[in-house]
């Protein structure tokens, strides 16, 4: 499967398109992660368990949305792009959505 | 009593935010510099296409991500500046670190992958609520970018020599 942010795939054309296609995850952090990072507040700076959680669960995310573009029979999303939106307290969900495509 | 020991902790706890972090921040600085000479070679554009990226041999999405957050001085010197509105030069610096940090990982991810540019590059800011303070506190502001890292062939006019 391949993904790109772009409309198109360099070097290679789109024969059919299936529409779009997309994943989510929410997740809440953990009390562990949230006492580190509290004292990690007070000197600023990188926060290095939020940044690892939110990478995981964004890679979980993409995961979701190429299963349902596999289901579709495409072999690439193109146009792909995410959104994060904080929805409960510590919790956070992360959207991925993009346009599913058959590459020659 | 009570008050004076809460006035030595939050002396306290100011000196160690300015202190500790000014320093972290100076070496950030220096670490994003540094890194972001060493990865000029890689093209990285905000447009979906450049004329003759037709030629491109490969593609892939590549991405980088960071969790920054502001250190207790900066917040208190911020929430003083919301009294009087203005410019929040506190703020600035730990966001610009942030962008800066996460597009670097985006292009070494690339590099890494041996691609040698990266196409419609998007950077994207959200806010993690805090569980404390009824999610009303920031525990950290998260920065993403992501693009299309595209391999190129040696003839190509977008390829530059490695620094």
């Amino acid at each position: 499967m391949l993904l790109t942010s772009t409309e198109i795939v360099p070097g290679r054309s789109i024969v059919e398109c299936y529409g779009l296609v997309s994943g989510s995850t929410v997740r809440a952090k953990h009390l562990g992660r949230d006492i580190a990072a509290g004292f990690k507040n007070l000197v600023g700076g990188e926060l290095k368990g939020y940044t690892e959680l939110l990478a995981e669960s964004r890679e979980q995310a993409v995961q979701r949305m190429t299963e349902q573009a596999q289901a579709m029979g495409a072999n690439a999303i193109v146009n792909v792009r995410f959104a994060t939106s904080s929805v409960a307290q510590g919790a956070a969900e992360l959207f991925a959505y993009g346009t599913a495509v058959r590459l020659d | 009593m009570e008050a004076i020991i809460q006035l030595v902790i939050f002396v306290t706890l100011l000196c160690v935010g300015y202190f500790a972090g000014t320093w972290l921040e100076r070496k950030h600085y220096r670490s994003i510099i540094d890194r972001e000479r060493a990865s000029l070679h890689v093209l990285s554009v905000p447009l979906k296409t450049l004329p003759g990226m037709e030629q491109a041999t490969g593609s892939e999405l590549v991405m980088g991500s960071v969790v920054v957050s502001i250190d207790y001085f900066k917040k208190i010197v911020a929430n003083l500046r919301n009294l009087f509105g203005g410019r929040i030069g506190a703020y600035e610096s730990v966001l610009d670190r942030g962008r800066r940090e996460a597009v670097l990982r985006m292009k070494e991810e690339a590099m890494r992958r041996g691609y040698h540019a990266v196409l419609c590059v998007r950077v994207e800011t959200s806010r993690l609520a805090s569980s404390m303070k009824q999610g009303k506190g920031t525990a950290g502001v998260e920065i993403l970018a992501f693009g299309t890292a595209v391999r190129l062939p040696e003839d190509s006019p977008y390829r530059k020599p490695v620094a």
